[in-house]
């Protein structure tokens, strides 16, 4: 048994227009965990690399991914389920495609965490965020904070180029290495 | 307070270990993870894996912070904090306290009072526990004095921590100055505190420890004593419980002294009283306490059909402990192995790479605690444990037969291992009769250098 890209948006919709904020099918051999944006993402037990939905086989090894019995296990992760695009229009879901289009772009560079902790995209809150889709950054632009028990650490872009898309939301957990944004170099 | 989700702040065999036994009581696990172990065994046995740093320990798990956030951000009930890295920092159980995040172990106080050791010297006495003839090096005139009171040889030890680092054994008094000296230095490195201490050094004598269950109020219960004689330079590499050749009533003053010991601290959560045993004088001595579940515990565990573990997190959760003593029953006879990517040919030097092939033994009374199979990384950054055979059998005769079995089935291909080397351990007449001290190891070496280095796999 197998569920399709298609069957996956379905359900998607089928869920964003009901009014739970979280949905958990098992078929046979396969789970399916779907989350509202308010909540994080959806989010893969266990995986947080992968796209915003995530259709999991068991028996791959010794080793199934398990169902979060209680509340949501990610209430606050980063995950690339809400992300705003170049177009402006947010995409709670958040097509993979279209990631995996983006981070096959040589010249669509990621920016990743330098460590794991908070990250804020403002330097307060309220205050305009550092970055916005669009913004031109240098090398030395900051983009963010991240918070680590109280010590706030700065995150700078490390590359010249336009935002071209911000994946974490604010106040999320993020991973070190965890790409945060996508900065399009020139040219 | 009930615990659902539990952040595992380790790596490795023990990470595995303790992500089983919380699927088991139905707690979530959420393993935090370096770069070199994203995509470990461990980290497909978790719900969820975040990653907390790059493969450096230091930039990873050593960093108290980093994993209390990581706790906090995932929202985890606790932390377990497993063995080595953090924990018996008091930092981290400190942290904890103040966040409102249960830490699977003591108090920040009691990793305290016993990462001190001279202190846990002193609690031992009070609580009318032998310890070594020895005491605190104040200035080097009072270091002389004390010395000839204590007589040679004399061991110079690091007040702050153990291992090995920053001991150093004096035979002839006119040395002990420059001992001190280099010891102070060694453990000013080490563990950030050059104070150091002086024991009398026990010639023959036998690594003796006791497993106890603290409920953090003054309720003890111990869990019999696992002999951990067979070492190289401190390292362990092999325990049996029980301890052979011990009278019975030897065997239960020992129990008895680690119960009084933790009783002293109040101690809560697992841990483990550590003995040394004169063999000439039939005496045993206090040497420290380890704030912490050990490698070793498996034996334990064998012998009593106690979940450890389970039993970490019932007392963290406040459930207190769910055993009486009366309920422990030692039955039979068990024996672990540590199987280490290490390079007996080459003075035991790690062999980290990747694992090609695996074979771990199976049946009945054999026991494997590992992280590896086929494919699997072993990163150079972190201790080289493999995996531990344990096997457990009616009499010691039946268990010794069971491990040399279960060594022999063994095969990792792609590092370099220490099997044959156990082989040759199990197999030696000295070892084979029971109750070796801990030059044991060192004297096999000696005579038999080439038996070690033969049939190594590649």
């Amino acid at each position: 048994m197998t569920l399709t890209a298609k069957d996956v948006a379905e359900i998607t919709r089928l869920l964003e227009e009901s009014n739970f904020d979280e949905l958990y099918l098992e078929l046979d051999g396969l789970k399916l965990s779907l989350r509202r944006g308010s909540a994080g993402a959806a989010q893969p037990l266990g995986n947080s690399d992968g796209p915003a939905y995530a259709a999991q086989s068991p028996g791959a090894g010794s080793v199934a991914p398990r169902a979060a019995p209680t509340g949501s296990l990610a209430p606050s992760i980063c995950a690339p389920g809400v992300s705003t695009s170049a177009d402006g229009a947010a995409r709670p879901g958040g097509p993979a495609a279209a990631l995996a289009r983006a981070a096959d772009d040589p010249n669509n560079v990621p920016v990743s965490a330098p460590l794991l902790g908070t990250f804020y995209r403002a330097p307060k809150p309220g205050a305009p965020p550092f970055v916005e889709i669009g913004s031109q950054v240098e090398e030395d632009t900051i983009i963010g904070i991240i918070e680590v028990m109280k010590l706030m650490n700065t995150v700078r872009a490390g590359v010249r180029g336009k935002v071209t898309q911000i994946l974490c939301r604010d106040g999320a957990l993020v991973e070190y290495g965890e790409t945060l944004m996508r900065v399009g170099k020139p040219g | 307070m009930d615990i659902r989700r539990i952040l595992v702040a380790n790596r490795g065999e023990i990470a595995a270990r303790i992500i089983r036994t919380c699927r088991k009581l139905g707690i979530e696990t959420v393993l935090a993870a370096s770069e070199a172990d994203r995509d470990s065994i461990p980290a497909r046995l978790a719900d969820r894996t975040v990653c907390i740093g790059p493969s450096r320990p230091s930039e990873s798990y050593l960093r108290v912070e980093t994993i209390v956030q990581a706790a906090l951000g995932v929202r985890a009930d606790a932390i377990h904090p497993g063995y080595g890295f953090l924990s018996e920092r008091a930092a981290l159980a400190r942290l904890c306290e103040q966040q409102s995040v249960i830490f699977i172990g003591p108090t920040a106080a009691q990793i305290d009072a016993v990462g001190d050791k001279l202190r846990a010297r002193s609690e031992a006495q009070a609580a009318n526990v032998a310890v070594v003839p020895g005491g605190a090096v104040e200035s080097g005139e009072a270091a002389l004095s004390l010395a000839r009171q204590i007589g040679t040889p004399i061991l110079v030890k690091a007040v702050g921590g153990g291992g090995g680092r920053g001991m150093k054994l004096v035979d002839r008094l006119e040395d002990l100055p420059h001992a001190i000296e280099l010891a102070a230095a060694e453990a000013g490195a080490a563990f950030g505190d050059a104070r150091v201490y002086l024991e009398r050094f026990v010639t023959r004598g036998r690594h003796v420890e006791v497993q106890v269950l603290g409920d953090g109020h003054g309720g003890v219960i111990h869990l019999g004593e696992r002999d951990c004689s067979v070492q190289r330079r401190y390292q362990k590499l092999l325990e049996e419980s029980p301890a052979p050749g011990l009278a019975d009533e030897f065997r239960q003053q020992l129990h008895e002294a680690a119960v009084r010991f933790a009783k002293r601290l109040a101690y809560r959560g697992a841990g483990t009283v550590e003995f040394l045993v004169d063999t000439h004088t039939d005496q045993f001595y206090f040497l420290e306490m380890n704030a912490r579940i050990q490698v070793e515990h498996p034996v334990t565990e064998a012998l009593t059909g106690v979940d450890l573990v389970a039993e970490q997190i019932a007392i963290a959760s406040g459930a207190g402990i769910r055993l009486t003593q009366s309920d422990i029953r030692a039955q039979g006879w068990a024996m672990e192995c540590r199987i280490n990517a290490e390079d007996p040919g080459r003075d035991f030097q790690p062999s980290p790479g990747v694992v090609r092939a695996v074979t771990w033994p199976a049946g009945p009374g054999i026991r494997v605690d590992t992280h590896i199979a086929a494919g699997s990384r072993v990163p150079p950054f972190y201790d080289s444990l493999l995996a531990k055979l344990i096997a457990h059998a009616a009499t010691r005769a039946q268990a010794l037969q069971r491990l040399q079995e279960a060594v022999a089935a063994s095969r990792v291909e792609g590092v370099r291992t220490n099997l044959a080397f156990h082989a040759a351990v199990l197999k030696d007449p000295e070892f084979q009769a029971g109750a070796v001290d801990t030059g044991f190891l060192a004297r096999l070496l000696e005579r038999s250098p080439v038996q070690m280095e033969t049939g190594i796999r590649g």
